[in-house]
C-alpha cells in the first residue's frame, strides 16, 4: 500500500509572535520551527498502517526551503522517502494554495491513502486535506479516530461533536484528516537519523503558479473581550487576594 | 443576498446555527438572507428556522441527503447556490462543516474563510476576523476572487439571540436536488456514544481543569488538593486526556464536555479554542499559566501570570484558611 503523509512546518508553541515590518505576516528570522504537531499523529497512523499492511509511506510538504528540517524528521520517524514542493511563495500561504501545490506534486503518484493532521496550529484553516481530495477527486473524511484497511476499502471512525462518533466506508484512495492523540507518537532514534540522511527528498516546483485565495490585511493580538484583574505580588499574597474576590465580588465561593 | 447553510439534527437546529444566521443579518445589511437546511428531519428544523427575519428557508430534499455524507453535501449545497446566487455563504464552523465546506468551496473554485470572529464593512468592501497561530494573533482578511465567497463563524463569536426574528414566519419552500446515489462515495453507520459518561461535568458547580502547564501526571494531586478546598470537580483539557493522565469523560472542549459552572479555574491551559468553546459559558473564570500572553486570559475575570507549582499550593492554603 502506498501511503502519503502531508506534513507542514510552524512555528513551535513557545514561540511569541513578532510582525514583520508589513504588519500582514510574521518576522520569520525570530521563529523557531517545528512538525506541525496534529500531521505527526497523521505521520504515526501512516507508519502504524504500513506496519500493518505493508508498502511505503511518502512525507509531502509544500513550502520555502526552511521546511526541509521537519521533512528529515519524518523520514527520522521512519518515513521511506520524501517529495518536497518548493516555492517561497508557500511559506505564509492559505489552505487552497497549499493543497494545490500539493496536488500537482501527488496526482501521478497514484497513492491508495493519503493522510493529514486536521488543521495546522499556523494558519489554521482546517481545510487543507478536505480541499486535497477535492483537487485530487477522492472521497474524504475528517477527524478521524480509527483506520480499518479491507478489500479495497477503508472504514474510518468520524468524531462527531459532543461525544458522538460515526464509522465510514470509503472506496480507495482517499483522504483522512486524523484527529489528534489518536496514538502515541514515535520520536526519531538515532539509528533512524542515520537512515534518513540516505532517503530520497524529491524536490519539485508547484506546477501551476501559486494561486493565494485570501489576503491578510493585518495581524494583530487579539484585542481582550473580558476585562480581566491579573493578581500581583508573590504566590501568597496573589492567592490570598483572589479568595477574597472570588468570596466578595465574584460571590463564586462561600 | 446572504445564505446560511443551517444545521440539524432529528428536526433540532443548532446553537451555532443560529449565530451563523446573526453573522449573516449584520454581514447582509439591507441585502436579503436566505436559509438552507438539508438532511432527515429538515422540514421539521425549517419550521424553527422560518422564525428568523429571513426572506426564506429551503428545504434540500433528495432520498440520497437522509443521512449527512461529505459528498452529499457538497453536491446539495452546489445545487442551491446555483440556484439562489448568493454573494456569501456563512456557515457554523461545526466539525460537520468542517468535513464538507471546504470541498464545496474547491467544487465552485471559490474561497472559504474559516472561524471567523467578526464581520465588518469597510466602505465597500468586507474584512474578515480570524484567530491565527493558535488565538495568539488575530488576522483581518479579505477574501479573494469572484462570489459567492463562504465564511465559516467561531462557534460562540456571534450571539445566537441578536439573531432577528420576522414579525411573521418566513416562507419555506421545498427545492428536490437531483443527485446520483452512485455519486456519493460515502457509506455512514449511525453515529453512536461510547460509554455513557459516568462523570456529568455540566452539573458541576466548580471546575478546577488542567492542561499541558500541570507537565507529568506525579503533579495532578496539587489540582486535586485545590479542588477538594473548592469543592469542585477536576477536567481537564485534551491533550491531557490523550495522555491518559485523567479519564476521557473528564475532557472540556469541542470534542469533549460543554460546561457552565459557577466557577472555572483554568491551570497550566493556554485556551486554544477547541477548549475555550467548551467553558466559555462559566460565570466566573480564573486562569493561571506561565505565558502572560496565553489567549486564556483573554476569557478570565481573574488571572495569574506565574508558576503554577508556587501558586497552587498557595491558593489551597488560602482557601483551608479563609
Amino acid at each position: 500500500m502506498k501511503i502519503a503523509v502531508c506534513i507542514k512546518q510552524v512555528p513551535t508553541r513557545e514561540w511569541q509572535p513578532r510582525l514583520a515590518e508589513d504588519g500582514r505576516s510574521i518576522r520569520e528570522q525570530d521563529v523557531a520551527w517545528e512538525l506541525n504537531e496534529p500531521d505527526a499523529y497523521a505521520l504515526e497512523a501512516g507508519l502504524r498502517l504500513r506496519e500493518q499492511h505493508g508498502g511505503d509511506v511518502v512525507v509531502c510538504a509544500a513550502g520555502p526551503d526552511r521546511v526541509l528540517p521537519v521533512i528529515r524528521e519524518a523520514l527520522a520517524r521512519g518515513a521511506d522517502r520524501a517529495i518536497h514542493v518548493a516555492d517561497p511563495a508557500l511559506g505564509q500561504a492559505d489552505a487552497m494554495a497549499i493543497a494545490e501545490a500539493l496536488a500537482g506534486a501527488m496526482r501521478d503518484e497514484a497513492f491508495d491513502l493519503v493522510l493529514t493532521g486536521l488543521q495546522s496550529d499556523d494558519q489554521g484553516h482546517g481545510q487543507t486535506g478536505v480541499a486535497l481530495a477535492a483537487r485530487l477527486d477522492r472521497p474524504h473524511a475528517t477527524i478521524i479516530m480509527d483506520v480499518q484497511i479491507a478489500d479495497g476499502r477503508v472504514r474510518v471512525k468520524r468524531e462527531l461533536e459532543g461525544g458522538w462518533f460515526q464509522w465510514v466506508i470509503m472506496p480507495m484512495p482517499a483522504v483522512l484528516t486524523i484527529q489528534s492523540g489518536i496514538n502515541q507518537l514515535r520520536y526519531a532514534t538515532l539509528k533512524g537519523i542515520m537512515a534518513a540522511k540516505k532517503k530520497e527528498i524529491r524536490t519539485v516546483a508547484p506546477a501551476a503558479p501559486v494561486r493565494p485565495r485570501i489576503e491578510i490585511l493585518s495581524l494583530h493580538v487579539p484585542a481582550k473581550s473580558k476585562r480581566i484583574e491579573m493578581l500581583n505580588g508573590t504566590p501568597q499574597q496573589a492567592a490570598a487576594t483572589l479568595v477574597r474576590r472570588l468570596r466578595d465580588e465574584a460571590r463564586a465561593i462561600d | 443576498m446572504v445564505l446560511v447553510i443551517a444545521e440539524q439534527r432529528d428536526g433540532a437546529v443548532n446553537r451555532a446555527s443560529w449565530e451563523a444566521i446573526a453573522a449573516a443579518q449584520q454581514l447582509a445589511g439591507d441585502a436579503p438572507v436566505v436559509v438552507a437546511v438539508a438532511g432527515a428531519s429538515a422540514a421539521g428544523a425549517a419550521a424553527e428556522l422560518a422564525a428568523a427575519d429571513v426572506r426564506e428557508v429551503v428545504v434540500l430534499e433528495s432520498p440520497a441527503l437522509q443521512a449527512y455524507t461529505a459528498d452529499g453535501w457538497v453536491l446539495a449545497h452546489t445545487a442551491v447556490i446555483a440556484d439562489t446566487n448568493p454573494e456569501w455563504v456563512v456557515l457554523p464552523h461545526t466539525y460537520q462543516t468542517r468535513d464538507f465546506a471546504p470541498a464545496l468551496a474547491a467544487r465552485l473554485d471559490r474561497t472559504l474563510v474559516t472561524d471567523c470572529t467578526a464581520v465588518r464593512r469597510d466602505g465597500g468592501s468586507v474584512v474578515l476576523t480570524r484567530p491565527m497561530y493558535q488565538g495568539k494573533l488575530a488576522a483581518d482578511v479579505r477574501p479573494l476572487g469572484e462570489p459567492p465567497w463562504l465564511l465559516t463563524c467561531q462557534i460562540g463569536a456571534f450571539r445566537a439571540d441578536a439573531a432577528r426574528r420576522g414579525a411573521a414566519p418566513a416562507p419555506v419552500r421545498t427545492q428536490e436536488v437531483a443527485i446520483d446515489a452512485g455519486a456519493i462515495r460515502q457509506q455512514p453507520e449511525a453515529p453512536f456514544r461510547e460509554a455513557k459518561q459516568a462523570v456529568d461535568l455540566s452539573q458541576a458547580e466548580r471546575i478546577v481543569a488542567v492542561g499541558r502547564g500541570i507537565k507529568g501526571p506525579e503533579h495532578l494531586p496539587l489540582a486535586q488538593q485545590l479542588a477538594e478546598a473548592l469543592g469542585a470537580e477536576v477536567a481537564a483539557s485534551r491533550p491531557i486526556c490523550d495522555a491518559g493522565w485523567l479519564p476521557m469523560e473528564r475532557q472540556i472542549g469541542s470534542s469533549g464536555q460543554t460546561v457552565a459552572p459557577k466557577l472555572y479555574v483554568a491551570v497550566g491551559i493556554s485556551g486554544a479554542i477547541q477548549h475555550v468553546v467548551g467553558m466559555k459559558g462559566a460565570r466566573t473564570i480564573v486562569a493561571i499559566n506561565k505565558d502572560p500572553e496565553a489567549p486564556i486570559f483573554e476569557v478570565a475575570d481573574y488571572g495569574y501570570a506565574g508558576d503554577l507549582f508556587e501558586f497552587l499550593p498557595a491558593f489551597t492554603a488560602a482557601l483551608r484558611g479563609s
